[in-house]
Parts: structure tokens; sequence; C-alpha cells
């Protein structure tokens, strides 16, 4: 019987995350797909990143994870997101050559050392005391393993909806998968439904480009992963997308459609994301919009597929269609495949730990959307914390646990396990509460470190970041000490427009005007000789990172004072498998939502939806005891 | 833990035969020993002993006689150094006392419930005192969901809460242009969003001018009664006081000590203080009086200026007034108009204090001094409690940073740090989850110094 030190189940972008970094920090690694060529396959639009979404890839990436370097070749349009804001909203999506990324995804996966792909299903969950031990397949002998994690999509008794036609497959043209379910119910796990969906695709050629309006890349792209050689970037050839609406008449067409949605007549029992909804979602729940905004998206440069992002349906193929040809631009359209729902079983993430091993079964995780969350990146994320957690725990490490304040993928699982979730869970930058720190930009300092440690991020990197954190840091020291005369930077402030100083004023302070740039701060007068300035100046990122902190000193001080305030909290730990029960002064309902959570710390704990001040105090009182 | 040294008046506020003040941390004794002048140093002194001394000032002068306890770490209730100092019950002393000792460094008024706090974090209280405390907490806890606060809690709560949702409103169009970029959504108008910042500071205004009120209903209101010798304080106080305390005398000077009398008008408690002068005078019997009737308009929330028909106006005794008050806190009085109803001398109010005529009108003045023109009716929510009026202060500081960023033009992400800390402020007066301070909360119902 062939025996892994872990087993991964689906090669979707949770599973290739995890069974990648599983590989490389040394463990034996099977993954289970029942397609190697669909490993890390784009389901839905050919896109990755976006706002927040972007800053997941850039952690992954940080942390020695493979999504970044994925998308970077075979990205065919690269925007930064939000430009017109602060750096902390900025977010970096591109547009992907959908079959390209998924060959990139394959090979990289396949040239994984350790790591071997396993094309069969799997049918059941095998445990021995609680612990895991193997996983049951449709066409093989039992596999088994130390470590089981559970990736597996949209494909748990998937469903899809056309209008009343019902077809049994996670995703077009691809069975479903049975038997998991079954099995963990078994052992003792809830679950739920949700429920996803796609817009129709579209011939390329049958659509009138001449008369919508473009919208391109940037002119200076910039990749996702911290190790792409910019010299080289971007690698493909790029392209434009391109932008139309609904109108009144569409919206009629469609609305005739509602007797047969599968939505609206309640044969879906599945939960929809909400930020995310379907055309005919849109219509019902925003009644005075007139129109909605489409984009029209390439799935590729050789491909002749168009994704209209935007117009998600699972109403009747015809009526989809007939809706179709109302929209300036697609007029004449072939709709080569109608948009659809897809229904699927979760499991309710407060049944996960922080380090996404189930609390039921020992060396059992779940990642992506078994969890409840919707996206690419979300899913990503966590099956690179379930592979370096699975890989850590077999080789008797500590744990691996990211805090709400280190990074987004603290914040995504810290939700997930903490408040659990009934519709799919869709990273924003508005729930990370310390998102003034947690910048796209910054993520290499914030994370690399933990990446370099599980060996996962190559020792010429690290040591760059390391020698740009002292530049920052000591250029940051200079700019807070450097003191310009008013004779001497007067002149400068009037050609910027900026108002004259009367005596002197650190660099540090002038940053702060907004039509002022470090940059010309350190070479207005071209004779700068400090050595902390002239580091800077050699280095754009550096230099980057110093004027974001300076210009937002006082915001980020304060995110700052506010991640102190909390962390006595968050550091206050609850002990595992504590028993919630004995203490008999805490709330009926608080006592369920804690013995339910088993959160790890009283911030945690303070976080749980109906667990009171007067709880949290009394477990204080408890536990200090 | 929080290293400071705290002090709070352990006994209830007002007056009484003594008062305890408590002292606990690391400096407890060695603040002490800076104003207190007895045998020894309490520095030195063994625990579970009484020393007598006096409380002098940074200037050497004497506040108060007192008894000092001494209990030394970990044999306290705090388990840290403690002293307990025994004063004369008297607002004035035990305020002057205090702020003696937070002018030191690192030394700083407890909060509510502290001394508790550290009692439990020294491990003083054990496992069934835990319980208790629990317990404690956790019936008024619910005492408090099941309705049972009081009106005024009731009311504020329901500002509070609709403060913090209009300004969950204003995050969430900020965070909707945020996060949903791609989507053709409208932008945030700034001068909207301006304004209605603005509105909320206004109503958080509103709130913490209430506390003002809130706290007169609480503490009461000093009124000192200044006028020369003979125009009728001691006749004034009588005559609202319907009973004859102070003495009335027709030679000048003979109230020497400063008098207080405690008395209810309208519902409000003031403690009315007769004076002996405030002119410095040759007369050294006199001479302390005078010292201790300036110190009294000084620490007054009102002053009743007297003056009468017959001896007219004193600009003299008026500018001596201004040198120790405000302007605003005075009511200028003209008393015995019942000797000359025609008296063209100026003033606020015109009374006589023989007859009771225009009193009335006097009392109006008293209370308008002490709580405004703002009409508090008993369904307007008032701000009692002192971690309310602070975290309201906190709210409207976070609103102004929020407004200075609208109008410096920065993006919402910004805009919306100083909007949620507003937020989160203000959550934490009605006690929701918590991103504050849970511990200083779990001990939150004990008054101070407890």
């Amino acid at each position: 019987m062939k025996k892994f030190d872990i087993v991964v189940v689906g090669g979707g972008h949770a599973g290739i995350e995890a069974a990648s970094v599983g590989a490389r920090m040394g463990c034996s690694v099977g993954l289970i797909t029942m397609d190697r060529y669909a490993l890390g396959r784009l389901s839905c639009n050919p896109a990755i990143g976006g706002t927040a979404k972007g800053h997941l890839v850039r952690e992954i990436d940080a942390l020695g994870g493979i999504m970044g370097k994925i998308a970077d070749p075979t990205g065919i349009q690269f925007r930064m997101l939000n430009k017109s804001k602060g750096p902390a909203v900025w977010s970096l999506r591109c547009q992907s050559d959908r079959k390209l990324y998924s060959a990139e995804a394959y090979r990289v996966i396949d040239s994984t050392e350790n790591l071997e792909i396993v094309e069969d299903s799997a049918i059941g969950v095998l445990t021995e005391n609680g612990k895991v031990v193997g996983v049951k397949t449709q066409s093989r002998n039992d596999i088994l393993c130390n470590a089981l994690i559970l990736s597996s999509g949209t494909f748990l008794n998937g469903l899809m909806h056309t209008g009343l036609n019902k077809t049994i497959g996670g995703r077009h043209g691809e069975q479903s998968s049975t038997g998991i379910t079954e099995s963990l119910v078994n052992l003792g796990f809830e679950y739920g439904r949700l429920k996803t969906g796609t817009p129709p695709r579209l011939r390329k050629d049958t659509i009138n480009w001449n008369i919508l309006e473009e919208q391109p890349g940037d002119e200076n792209p910039e990749p996702f992963s911290y190790q792409t050689d910019i010299s080289k970037f971007p690698v493909l050839p790029q392209v434009s997308c391109h932008i139309s609406y609904t109108d009144k008449e569409v919206h009629k067409i469609l609305e005739k459609g509602f007797e047969f949605s599968p939505m609206f007549t309640g044969r879906i029992q599945g939960v929809g994301p909400r930020y995310c909804p379907s055309i005919e979602d849109k219509i019902v729940r925003f009644a005075d919009k007139e129109k909605h905004q489409l984009f029209l998206e390439p799935e590729g440069l050789d491909s002749d597929l168009i994704y209209l992002n935007g117009f998600s349906s699972s109403l009747p193929a015809e009526i989809q269609y007939e809706a179709l040809k109302k929209i300036k631009g697609l007029e004449n359209v072939e709709m080569v495949r109608p948009g659809y729902a897809v229904e699927y079983d979760f499991f309710p993430p407060h049944q996960v730990d922080l380090t996404l091993e189930t609390k039921l079964i020992d060396g059992l995780y779940f990642a992506g959307q078994i969890n409840g969350t919707s996206g690419y990146e979300e899913a990503a994320a966590q099956g690179l914390i379930a592979g370096i957690n699975a890989a850590l725990k077999i080789q008797g490490k500590p744990e691996f646990i990211l805090k709400r304040s280190q990074a987004y993928i603290g914040v995504l699982i810290d939700d997930l396990v903490t408040k659990s979730t009934d519709e799919p869970y869709r990273m924003f930058t508005s729930r990370a509460e310390h998102r003034l720190l947690l910048r796209q930009d910054n993520a290499d300092r914030r994370l690399m470190k933990f990446g370099f440690d599980f060996g996962l991020i190559p020792k010429e990197l690290f040591e760059k970041v390391n020698i740009r954190e002292k530049t920052i840091v000591g250029g940051i020291d200079y700019c807070q000490t450097k003191k310009y005369h008013a004779r001497e930077i007067n002149t400068f402030l009037n050609a910027t427009n900026s108002n004259e100083i009367d005596s002197t004023e650190t660099i540090s302070k002038l940053c702060k005007r907004p039509e002022i740039h470090l940059k010309q701060l350190l070479e207005f007068n071209g004779s700068i000789n400090e050595k902390a300035a002239i580091d800077l100046l050699k280095d754009e990122i550096a230099l980057q990172q110093t004027e974001i902190e300076l210009k937002y000193e006082g915001y980020i001080q304060r995110q700052y004072e506010a991640i102190a305030k909390l962390e006595r909290y968050e550091t206050t730990t609850i002990p595992l498998n504590f028993d919630f029960n004995k203490i008999k002064h805490l709330s009926t309902e608080g006592k369920s939502k804690l013995n339910k959570v088993k959160p790890r710390s009283i911030g945690q704990a303070s976080r749980i939806s109906g667990v009171t001040p007067s709880d949290i105090s009394i477990l204080l009182v408890y536990l200090k005891n | 833990m929080n290293e400071d040294t705290i002090v709070a008046l352990a006994t209830p506020a007002g007056v009484g035969a003594i008062s305890i003040i408590r002292v606990s941390g690391s400096k407890a004794f060695a603040v002490t020993d800076r104003f207190f002048f007895g045998k020894i140093k309490i520095e030195n002194a063994a625990t579970h002993t009484l020393h007598y001394g006096y409380i002098k000032n940074q200037d050497e002068e004497k506040i108060d006689d007192v008894l000092i306890s001494v209990f030394r770490a970990p044999n306290s209730y705090t388990g840290e150094d403690s002293i307990e100092i025994n004063t004369h019950g008297n607002p004035l002393i035990v305020q002057k006392i205090i702020e003696l000792l937070v002018s030191v460094d690192e030394v700083r008024l407890a909060e509510p419930g502290e001394f508790t706090k550290r009692a439990f974090l020294n491990s003083r209280l054990d496992l069934t005192e835990a319980e208790a405390v629990a317990d404690v907490i956790n019936s008024r806890t619910e005492a408090s969901f099941r309705g049972a606060r009081n009106q005024l809690d009731g009311f504020l709560s329901a500002r509070v809460n609709d403060l913090r949702s209009q300004l969950l409103n204003l995050s969430s169009f900020i965070e909707l242009e945020l996060d949903f970029a791609e989507e053709d959504i409208e932008f945030v108008n700034l001068d909207e969003l301006s304004k209605r910042v603005d509105s909320i500071i206004i109503e958080i205004d509103t709130l913490l001018e209430s506390y003002e009120f809130g706290r007169v209903i609480r503490d009461g209101v000093n009124v000192a009664i200044v006028g020369r010798p003979n125009v009728g304080k001691s006749s004034l106080l009588n005559y609202i006081l319907k009973e004859s305390r102070a003495i009335v005398s027709e030679i000048p000077g003979t109230t020497r000590d400063v008098i207080r009398e405690e008395v209810s008008i309208n519902g409000i408690l003031f403690r009315l203080f007769d004076t002996a002068g405030i002119r410095i005078s040759e007369d050294t019997i006199e001479r302390e009086g005078i010292l201790r009737s300036q110190e009294t308009v000084r620490n007054s929330d009102v002053i009743i200026f007297l003056e009468d028909v017959k001896q007219g106006e004193s600009r003299e005794l008026q500018k001596d007034l201004l040198d120790l008050s405000s302007p605003d806190k005075i009511i200028k009085v003209l008393n015995k108009i019942d000797l000359d109803s025609t008296s063209e001398i100026s003033a606020d109010v015109k009374i006589s204090a023989k007859t009771g005529e225009g009193i009335d009108r006097l009392f109006f003045k008293l209370k308008e001094k002490a709580i405004g023109s703002s009409s508090y009716t008993e369904k307007t929510a008032i701000v009692t409690n002192l971690r309310h009026h602070n975290c309201l202060k906190k709210s409207r500081e976070n609103l102004i940073n929020a407004r200075e960023s609208i109008i410096k033009k920065m993006s919402g992400e910004f805009i919306s740090v100083d909007l949620r800390n507003a937020e989160m402020t203000l959550a934490e007066i009605i006690g929701e989850v918590t991103t504050e301070d849970i511990l200083n909360n779990i001990f939150m119902k004990f008054c101070i110094g407890k």
C-alpha cells in the first residue's frame, strides 16, 4: 500500500500550494486529482489578484508559495487597482491566459521533488482513534498518510444549474466527487451547502470591439512575485479588456426567465456570495439601477473565448442568449457556453483550528472552498498554511499561525475559524483592521522571514530584503534628523508650489506634504553625500517604503498603538481543549459558542459573536487562577 | 501591567467625619513622604502601623493633619505597597491632597475598579473570591441586559447607538469605494462626509456638556458668598437656610472662618460658603481667615458677589475677586433693596435678604450658572459616569482626526482609521465587545478606590 507523509485531495489553487509547500519542506506528498492537466485551473474568471486578493498573492509569495510565480509568466494584463487611493489599498490584478496558467501550474508541480501526482478520486477519509491514517480512492487501494489535506473545491457533491436543468459535476465538463462528505459526516462533522456562479463565455470574433470602451493594463506593470525577474517582465504580450453595460431592455428580457431561475424557484439551497451576485440577483436587489457594468475579459492570447465578468447567471441558456444580444457590442455575439451556478458541500470553518487542522480529527486539514471561502487567492492562502502546518506537525515543530496584525492571511483564517461563515467568504481590505500596515508593497518585509525559516525562500533573496530593511531604517532615521534651512530649500518649495518654511524643517516633516516626493527632497540640490540618503536613492523600493512610512507616519503610528493595546488579549492564551462548561457563570450562549469555536486566546474569544464582554471577564478571572 | 502608582478616594465623595485616600504602587511610600510630615518617614514605617502628622503642599503650607496607615507588599489589599490617608471629611482637603499626590511623575488617579484589578492580578483574590467577583459582575451585567439600567443610562445608550450607526454608515460608504474599485459605484462626496462628521462631533459635544450637569447632580455645586463686611452675607445665608447657623452680627469681621452649609435648590445640591472677606488685612487673626476665604473662592463653581444699596459698589473688591476667579462664575447681587428700592447700582440680581424679595431670581441665576442654560429633561441623555465621559472625549478626538484627514483630502482608508476608532470607542460605553481594555472593564462596575 502506498504511503505518503501528506496526501492532498484536489489540485486547485489550495491543493497545489499545499502539495508544493509540503514537498519543499521535506515531506513526501501525494496529490490526488482527477486530471493532472486540470491542476491550478482558473475555473471562473481568468484573473488573479484584485482588491485585497492582490495582497494575499503577495503574502503567499513572501512566504514561499507558488501562486505569484505561476501568475507572472502567464499574465496578459497587469493593473494596480486603486492607484488614486493610498498605498494600503493598492492591489495588483492580472488577466491570465487560462491555458498557460494551468500548464505552468502543472509544470511547477510536476517538477517538484517529493511530490507525486495521483490521478484518482478520493471517496473517503480513513481514521483510527480520532487520527487520520489515509484516504480511500475510487480506483486504487487505500493510500496511507500522516496528514490529509482536503481541498476539494466545488467538487463535493457538486451540482450545476442552468435554468431548471441540473447536471452533476464540480465544474463544466468535469465530474463531481462523492463519498468524502458522507465519510466526514460519519466522523461527526457538520456540513452545509453553498452556491457560486459563473458567467457565459462568448466567441471573441463575434463581438463588435470597435464600439466598446477599452481598458488597457498598466504601462509599467509590476509582477506579483518577489522572485520574478523584472527585466524580463512582462513575459507575454499584453492585451486589453473592454467595458460594456446592460440596460433596461436587457433587464426586461432577463426578468422573463425568473420563473425558470433555480435560485428564485428555490431549487438551489446553497447560499451565494452577496458581493458577487448573479446578474438576476443584481436586477432584483438593485431595482432602481438602470444599468450594470460588464467587463469583457480575454481568456488567453490564443483563446477565442471571452469571459463576460459581471454577468454571472443561472437563468435558462436561451434567456441568457437573448439578453446578451441586446448588450452594446454583443449584437451578433455567439454564446459558446451559458453561465451556470454550482452548488457544493462545505464544512463551516469553526470546525478547523487556526492551523487549518480540524478540531475533530488529528492530522486532517481543510483548505479552500471546503472552508466556505470563494476565490483562488483565498484558497491558495489556506492551502499554503495547511501545507506548512501539516509539514511542521509531522516534523514535530511548532505550529505556524499568522496574527491579524501580521497578514491578511491571518485575518482570513481568524475570521473563518472565529466567526465561521454561512456564505462564500471573500477577502476585503476592510476586513483587515490594521490595513495601513498590511500593504501589498511590504509583504516581503512582514513575512519573508517565515518563508526563509521554512526553507521556502532562497537565501540571496532574503538577504536582499534584509539589506533593504537596513536601508529603510537608516533612511527613516536620516529623514527624521536631517534638517533643511529655509535659504537652501525655499526655492525648491516655491518651484513645487509648496509653502515656504520660516527657519528649518526636517525632511520627514516636509515629506508629509502631499505635493512633495521624498526623492525630490533628497536630490533637489544635487549635493547629497550622506550614506543613508545615497543608499535610499540607489534602491527604489527602499525609497518607496521610506516615503510611505514617513508620509503616513501619524496614521501608521495609530495603528501600531491599536495593535499594542490588543496584544495582551491576543497573547493571553486559552489551553487547548479547555472545557468551557465547567465555568458556571458564563452565559448559556457564550458557553456554547466558546465550546464550538474553541478559541486559542482571549482576543479570539472576544471576536466570537454571542460571547459577551462579561463572558470574557469571567473567562479572564478563571484563566488567571 | 501598568506600573503607575494609583491614587483615589476610597470613601464616598462629600462631607463626612473622615475621608480615606488610598495610594497603591511601587511609589506609594516615596510619594507620600514628599508631603507627609510626621515622626518618621513612611518609607521606614513597619507594615500595619498608624502614623500621625501633617500633609503640607510644595510651599510648605499645611493642608490638614492626617493619620496614615501603612501596608507593605504583599500584605495589602492590592498586594502592592499601599497607604491609606485619613483626612478630615472635607472635599476641598481631599481634592488638594489628591492633586498633590498625582502631581508626581508616574502617579495618577486610579481608574474605576483598578485597586480590585490589581488585587486580582497580584493573586490577592483566591478562586472563591474571584468567583464572587465574577458573580457580582455577572448579575450586574445581566440585570442591565434585562433593562434594569436606570433611565439615564437607557437614553444614553440610545444616543450612543445612534451615533455608532451613523459612523458605521459613513465607514461603509468609504469601504465601498475602497473595496469595490472595479464596480461603477458613486464616489464619496467629501463635503457631505465632512458635514456628517461635524454633526456627529456636535452631538458628542452636547453629551460632553451634559457631563457637567451630571457632575453637578452627583457632586453638588460650591458657592462662595463674597462681600464687604455688613453687606448681609450671613443674613443671605440664613435666609437661604431658614435657620441661623452663621453668626449675624453688626461688628465687621465676625465671620472669621469659612462657614459652610448644604442646601437643595430645585433639586441641585449647593454647598454655600460664607467667607470672611478676601482683602488682605493687617490684623493677624483675620489674616488666616482671609487666606482660607481666598482658597474657598478659588475652588468655587459659582460666586455670589454681594453688595448693598447703602455702601454702594466696591471696585477694589471686585478687582480682587477677578484675580481669584473668572467673571463668568460671578453673580453680582445687590442686597437691602428694602431700604432703597430705587438704587441705580447695577447688579445681576437685586434682593432683600430681610424680606426675601428677589431670592427666587437669585435661585434661578444659581441654577443657570451651575448647569448652563441648556434644558435637561428626564428624557435627555445625560453622561454621569467618568468612564463614559472619557470615551466620548476620545471618540471626539478620533473624529477630529478624521475630519482633518477629510480636509486634507486623504484617501478613504486614512479617514476610515479614525472613524472606526471613534465607533469602537463609543461601543465601549455600552459595553459591546471589545477590542478595548477588557481587564479594565472587568471591574468597571466597582466604584473608584474600592
